[in-house]
This record gives C-alpha cells, structure tokens and sequence, in this order.
C-alpha cells in the first residue's frame, strides 16, 4: 500500500498530492506516463509553504491526474483500509501521521477523502490560490486546496497559499485574503433536496445530524429545491473531460514521461506511448473529451455546458441572497469498497453529482463531518466559521 | 473563354515584441543555439501556464488601426488541439471566437488601378516550433526556439482578382507593419496561404478553390499563384483534371503544386476557449493610447520630406525605413536642415554601413550625435574629412563626438600662420612640383595641397590651405 510516492523529509508536517510540483522530485500524477518526470521548479503553493517555514514530508500518492473517488486509479496502487478505498493524503492526517496535506480539487477527491476519513477540507475560491504547479487536468476549475483535522489547522494554511500570483493569468488581485473566524450563530444555511435525496441511508443521516449540530450553535438551516443539479451535474462532467482532454495531449511521448519503445514512425510513437502510458480512467476522459469538442459535437455539448455553467453560477447566487452556505452530501454513501478498473470512469463521472456545483462554479466548498457546505465567492471564511463552530462544542 | 481569378489570402506575420506571446523567454531570432530560447512554459512542460504579453495585444491593435478594422473590445483565446512534434503542448492557442480585429481593408494599387481589399479578420496566435529531419541517420529533431513567438493572422476576403494584386498588397503590408515596427517583416516572418479559384469571367458563383499553403517569399508566390490558376483553367477548359477543394504546397524548384496528404488537412481541431487566459478587454483609453503611438504615415511623411526641400527619389528612400525616419526628424528637431541630413544620411552613413557589410535599415545612431557632426562640420570646427571619419567612429563604436575629436587631435586648424608654416615647409620640400605649378601645369597645386593636408592630418581647411599656397606660389 503505497502512501507516498516520493519520501522528502521524515520530519515533514505537510504532504503535498502528486500533481502538485516540487523541484526534483518526480511529479507522477498517479500515472505511468509521468513516473519519470520530474520537474525543474516548485509549485506557487509549495513555494509559499516552504516559505513560511513548513517542511514538505512527501508527495502522495493520488488517482490517475485526480479524476477518481479516492486515488484508487494510481498506477501505483490503491489504499484501503478495513477493506475500504481511502486516499493517502487525507489517511495520513486522519491517523495524525501528518499536519496537514494540500491536494488539487480537480473534480472533488480531495473532498471525498475527506469525507470517508473524517477530517476537514477547504476548496478555495477559485483564483485566491495560484494554479502555477499544478499539472493542469481540468484548468477552468481545479483549485489548491488543504486537508487538515480541524477548520482551525485548515485556516492556518489556507492563509499561507492563498494570494495574487502574476505567473497564473486567472489568479486574482487580492495579494492576501482574510479567514477570520467568527460565530455561526445566526447564519441562515439550506439542504439542497435534490441532492440529499440522491444520498444513501446513512449518508442523509450524517447531513441531518450536522444541521441538527448547527441548529445547537444558533444556525437556521431549511430545505430547498435546486432541480438544476441534474443539469449542472451532466455539464461538469462534460467540461472536466474536455479539459482534461486537451491537457493531457502533451503527454505524447516525444520530450518527457513514458516513450513506448515500440514505433516505427510518429503516429505509433503517440498510440503506443500513450496507449501503453495511461489508464483506463484517463483514456476514456480523452474519448469523451474529444468526442463532446468535435465538430458536429461542439454546439450540442461543450457551448451548452458553458451555458449550464452561468445557470448553476446564477442559481447559487440567487440561494446566497438570502443563505450563508449551502449544506449538501458530498458522497452517495459512506464508504466505497475497491471496484474492477473498467468500472472506474462511470463510478466517478456518477459520483460527480454532489461535487459538480463547487466544481463547475468555482465557489469555495468545505468538506467536515462527512458533509458538504458551499459559500458565497470570497466567503471562504464563513465555512471555515461554520465548521470551526460545529467542531468547538466536541472540544468542550 | 476569359476566366477571371479570385483569391483570398491568410498571412501570418511575426510581431517584434521583445519576448514570446505567453512567456517570458525573448531573442528567439538571435538564438544560435536550437532550443536556446525556450522556457518550461514554451516548450509544453506540465505546470506552466500562460501569461498575455501586452505589447503583442497592442501592435495587433496597432495592425487593425493601419487596416481600418474594427477593434473587439472583448477578445478571447482559444485552444486549437493537434497533434504534430514541433507543437509542444499539442494545441495552439489562437483566436477563433473572438478575434481581436475585424472588418478591414485596404487599398492596393497595380498597374491597373487602384482596388480596395478587404479583411475579414485579424487574430492573434503563438508559432509553432520546427523540425529538423536528419535524412541520414532518419531522425528527427524539434527545436522550440519559434515556439509561442506572437503572430497575427491577417485574413482578407476573396478579393483579389490578379498575382499583381497579392503581391501590391503583401509589399503594401510590409512596409505598414516596418514603418510601425509591428514587425519586422524578415524573411520567414510573414507567410501566406493564398486560396485560389478560377471562373468565367462575368459570373458570379465561385469556383472549386484550392489552398496552396506557407510560402514566403514574394516571387514564389506570384509563380504558385500563375502555376495554380492556369492548373485550374486547363482542368475546366480541356478537362485535364477534376478539381477537387484541397490543400496543396508549391515547390518552387518543379514549379508546380502538389495535394498534401488528406491526413494533415482533414484534422477536427476541437476549438475551445482557454480557461487559462481571461479575455482581454480593450477600452477606449486603451485604444486611443496605442494609436497615439503609431507614427505618422510614410506618404505623410515623404510629402514633408519634399517640401522641405529634399529631392524625391530621397524622400522615397528615407520613407522607406522608419529608423532613418526617426533618426532625421530628431536631428532637424536639434537645429539641422532636412537636406543636410538627407545628405548625411544617404551618402556618408549608408557608405559606412555598406563597407560594414551592412544596409540602412540597420543604422541606428543617436540623432544628437549626428546632429552634432553636421552643426561642426557646417561652422568649420570639423573637416568634412574629420566629421566623417567622428561618423564613422559613432556608427562602429559608438563614440562620444566630443572626446574622439580631443582624442584624435580632429579639431579644424584656422590657425593661418600655423597653416602658413606648414604650407612654407612643404613648398620647400616639394621643388619640383613647384617648378610644374610654375610651368603652367596648375594641376601640380594638388600635390601640395595633399603635402599639407598630410602634416595637418586633414584637419587643414581645405579653402584657406588653397589660398595660402597660391599666394606663397605667386610670391
């Protein structure tokens, strides 16, 4: 069972997941295709991480460039744990092996780890934290983000990564952002119906336990409907493998990673190296990236999602007229049992229902408790508040 | 039958920014090296991302303005995906949603008259890096220097009705795009696709056209287009051939052109915009600054010129280059005649530069220094000789003029009684020539002259030198 992929420092109190890069160690991205590539620079993040005095312990193992539930598509193996799938990032801080990990929330893994292991995550708003370093898979979405026990320890790091940075052209101005902690008390929170009601027995129980437990700290919370999530739900999927489509063109084979040794000219250099490079997860994201950009395709599919993508922005704006955060599952059921790889795309691509409004959005999402509350742009602070609030009464 | 020609043309030119289009990497065409010039940015590493060099958006802003099109406030940048070795991250980031321009033309004017052309578009988009086949041991190899180098596309409308009529409206670019440094304009950096189709003259449907793709060089494009058309005409005259729509290449050693392989043209580039790269909106104040920058047009300019009194085939020349240009009107703004430093310019300078090995497009002097040099050598306290031997000095080394004058004792000699005495000396050392002067062969008065200017090293004033030799002759 492999945690890390590379070992930096045993006395490291910060993991850093696979697709994130830090200079001269390989950067696999849980793919054969890269296990041999290693970067000459580190990542706006890790920088920033290094800089403010913490040391790096490793860089974890993830799924193939992220697309998967919990890591399972690594090509350097799954974790499980009492025969469930856990990632290793957020294994590691649940078990107190680290401090703290930051992970790349491509299409919301970092936040099922959270979940299934029990700790808090923080998906930023997109653009308060440099995607310089990642390597990119799904650029229109994908953020930094940071795993750690408590809202508390979640803050403290969020602080140190998130800030202008001029090498990223969708970083935003702000060169810091406040996260100040303040009482939940009076907030006002809503339970997307649709989507708790797609959730398993136990996992609606969680979502209902943590609105009773924000009831108890003087929050408000009630029931709305967002039928567009269904929608909302079918265009991420589309976006994400588009984008993740074009991204991973450059793994060709021709100036770094994998190179089949089997080709005779050009175009079997390509089929083979990234036949032979890539796992199923990202083969068929590139069959159906490709497909939803073609030709005939594009109005149909890529130009009506940007369309489904304002609609979704619209809708949550309209919820936060009147709402805090909005509560929601972020996984279908409480834990996942290991799978048969062809499976991989259609488990994910389906699980992608409860993380698709952050995603596609770019609002900032917490995962704590196993549930998931969504804020306002900029109003990463007021997650961090709730969550902070809930986890203050077990302290006591 | 007559048949008429129509042709429409996409030329790409490569923008004199100092550095690439998304990266910062810059000197790409002093690069010696392959793969000298590239960063992990340009050369598809995983990680990087895109930055928008401004200027690139500003001299294609610049572009549109000589163009007459109309300028996208809103512009974005899209993803152009293929897979070819020299395109690092395997798709090309151009414009194909929102050109930056839109809605030009242009006049051209041939032998026959004078047409209008029109643009369709004008966009923005990086190079591609190239290739180098080694035939002998079949390799190949990619060098990235050009990758991400900015371009713009220019795209004209169908119409253009003769090969005369491209290449005006090539040159007529050209020296638009040099006198406003939007590019440099050098070999291999403005290409063209020129589409072709031929029909009775008289009709008005279009006929099968064909794209003949990349050429450079000006004369290779009027054979591919006379080649290409009479292609045409013999297949619809005499059946020769069904044309077909197709994309072709000219190869200028047969003369002719040939279809590329259905396998490079028929690719589906999945366009999307980039996520990476806001889109860039260009408002008013923005777009009045730019124009602020753009020079005064060269026909403006060469009118200027010949009123103030310079002669027209000079005029012409000067307008030309818009470094001699700028060079002439910074020296007239210190004080000097334009016909002084016409002169200066077009025989003293473009003689160094020619024993340079060089051209004048290529000068590139302080006009503060030549000023200087003209208003010494024009009060006498230079030689012409000196002024040109201080011009050389600041073209080659760029001088102080002051300095090298002390420096290299130039100063003109007005001193009389010190010419006086040299003039004795050389009389005195020359009987023979004195005795020819005296025989009525005045031409011998040379030879002295030479003996003077010799000890003076030239720094004698050549009027005062003559006079005082033959007044101490006539003694």
């Amino acid at each position: 069972m492999k945690y890390y992929i590379s070992e930096i420092s045993a006395k490291g109190s910060v993991a850093v997941d696979d697709n994130i890069l830090v200079k001269g160690t390989p950067a696999s991205c849980g793919s054969r295709m890269l296990e041999s590539f290693v970067p000459l620079f580190n990542a706006e993040a890790v920088d920033r991480l290094i800089n403010a005095g913490y040391e790096i312990s490793g860089k974890t193992n993830i799924g193939e460039f992220s697309l998967d539930l919990l890591g399972e598509t690594s090509y350097f193996g799954e974790c499980t744990e009492n025969g469930n799938l856990v990632s290793a990032a957020a294994s590691l801080v649940a078990k107190g092996d680290i401090d703290a990990a930051v992970n790349t929330d491509v299409s919301g893994y970092p936040r099922r780890a959270a979940a299934v292991s029990g700790i808090d995550f923080l998906k930023p708003t997109y653009g308060t934290v440099s995607r310089y370093g990642i390597v990119a898979a799904v650029c229109s979405a994908e953020q930094i983000g940071v795993s750690a026990k408590n809202a508390k320890k979640v803050k403290e790091l969020i602080s140190v990564i998130a800030g202008h940075d001029s090498k990223d052209g969708t970083s935003l101005p702000a060169d810091s952002y406040s996260y100040e902690l303040t009482s939940a008390s009076g907030m006002k929170v809503c339970i997307i119906k649709e989507l708790f009601d797609k959730a398993s027995d136990d996992v609606k129980k969680s979502v209902s336990d943590y609105a009773d437990k924000l009831r108890s700290v003087g929050v408000t919370v009630d029931e709305v409907s967002v039928p567009e999530v269904f929608a909302i739900h079918a265009a991420w999927n589309i976006l994400l493998c588009a984008e993740f489509c074009n991204n991973v063109s450059r793994f060709d084979g021709v100036k770094y990673g994998y190179r089949s040794e089997n080709y005779k000219n050009i175009d079997e250099l390509y089929v083979n190296s990234r036949t032979e490079g890539f796992g199923f997860i990202t083969k068929a994201s590139v069959l159906y990236g490709s497909d939803v950009l073609s030709k005939g395709r594009y109005n149909d599919c890529y130009d009506k999602a940007l369309r489904i993508r304002r609609v979704a922005l619209n809708k949550m704006k309209e919820l936060f007229a009147s709402y805090n955060a909005v509560l929601t599952p972020v996984c279908s059921q409480k834990n996942y049992q290991p799978y048969e790889i062809c499976d991989a795309f259609e488990k994910a691509y389906d699980e992608n229902l409860f993380t698709a409004i952050p995603s596609i959005t770019g609002l900032p999402a917490m995962v704590t408790k196993g549930v998931q509350l969504i804020a306002d742009s900029f109003c990463d602070a007021t997650l961090l508040s709730l969550a902070d609030s809930v986890e203050e009464t077990e302290v006591m | 039958m007559k048949y008429e020609l129509v042709m429409g043309l996409e030329v790409h030119v490569e923008l004199a920014t100092e550095s690439k289009i998304f990266c910062s990497c810059g000197g790409h065409a002093a690069a010696n090296e392959p793969n000298d010039c590239v960063c992990p940015a340009c050369c598809g590493m995983p990680g990087m991302l895109p930055v928008t060099n401004k200027h690139a958006v500003e001299l294609a802003v610049m572009a549109g303005t000589l163009l007459n099109c109309k300028i996208n406030q809103y512009t974005t940048f899209d993803k152009k995906s293929y897979y070819y070795p020299d395109l690092p991250g395997a798709y090309q980031i151009t414009q194909w949603f929102n050109p930056i321009c839109v809605e030009g033309s242009v006049e051209v004017t041939t032998k026959s008259g004078t047409r209008t052309i029109g643009i369709k578009q004008i966009h923005m988009e990086e190079d591609a890096g190239k290739l180098v086949h080694d035939d002998w041991t079949a390799t190949s190899l990619v060098d990235y220097n050009r990758t991400s180098v900015p371009l713009i596309e220019i795209v004209s409308k169908p119409d253009f009705r003769s090969g005369e009529e491209v290449i005006a409206y090539l040159e007529k670019l050209k020296s638009l795009f040099r006198f406003a440094k939007i590019s440099e304009c050098e070999e291999g950096a403005m290409r063209c696709d020129v589409n072709i189709s031929v029909r009775p003259e008289g009709s008005d449907t279009l006929g099968v056209r064909s794209e003949i793709k990349n050429m450079s060089s000006l004369s290779s494009i009027a054979r591919a287009i006379e080649y290409e058309a009479a292609r045409h005409i013999d297949a619809l005259e005499r059946n020769t051939e069904v044309l077909v729509q197709e994309t072709r290449r000219y190869d200028d050693v047969k003369g002719r052109t040939f279809p590329m392989r259905n396998k490079e043209t028929a690719a589906d580039y999945r366009y999307f915009p980039d996520p990476n790269l806001m889109p860039i909106i260009i408002d008013d104040e923005w777009i009045a600054k730019i124009r602020e920058e753009l020079p005064v047009p060269a026909e403006v300019k060469y009118e200027q010129y010949v009123n103030a009194g310079i002669s027209e085939k000079d005029a012409a020349t000067l307008t030309a280059e818009r470094n001699l240009c700028d060079i002439l009107d910074g020296a007239v703004e210190l004080g000097c005649s334009h016909k002084d430093v016409a002169g200066w310019l077009l025989t003293d300078c473009a003689g160094i530069l020619r024993r340079n090995n060089t051209t004048i497009d290529k000068l590139d002097i302080a006009p503060a220094k030549l000023s200087k040099i003209i208003d010494m050598t024009n009060s006498g306290d230079i030689t012409r000789v000196a002024g040109k031997k201080v011009l050389t000095a600041v073209i080659e080394k760029d001088v102080d003029v002051e300095s090298f004058i002390s420096e290299n004792n130039l100063t003109a000699q007005n001193n009389t009684d010190l010419i006086a005495s040299v003039v004795q000396k050389v009389i005195d050392a020359n009987p023979a020539a004195v005795a020819d002067y005296k025989n009525g062969k005045t031409k011998a008065i040379q030879a002295l002259m030479g003996g003077v200017m010799r000890e003076l090293r030239g720094n004698g004033d050549a009027a005062t030198v003559n006079e005082l030799i033959i007044k101490k002759l006539s003694e």
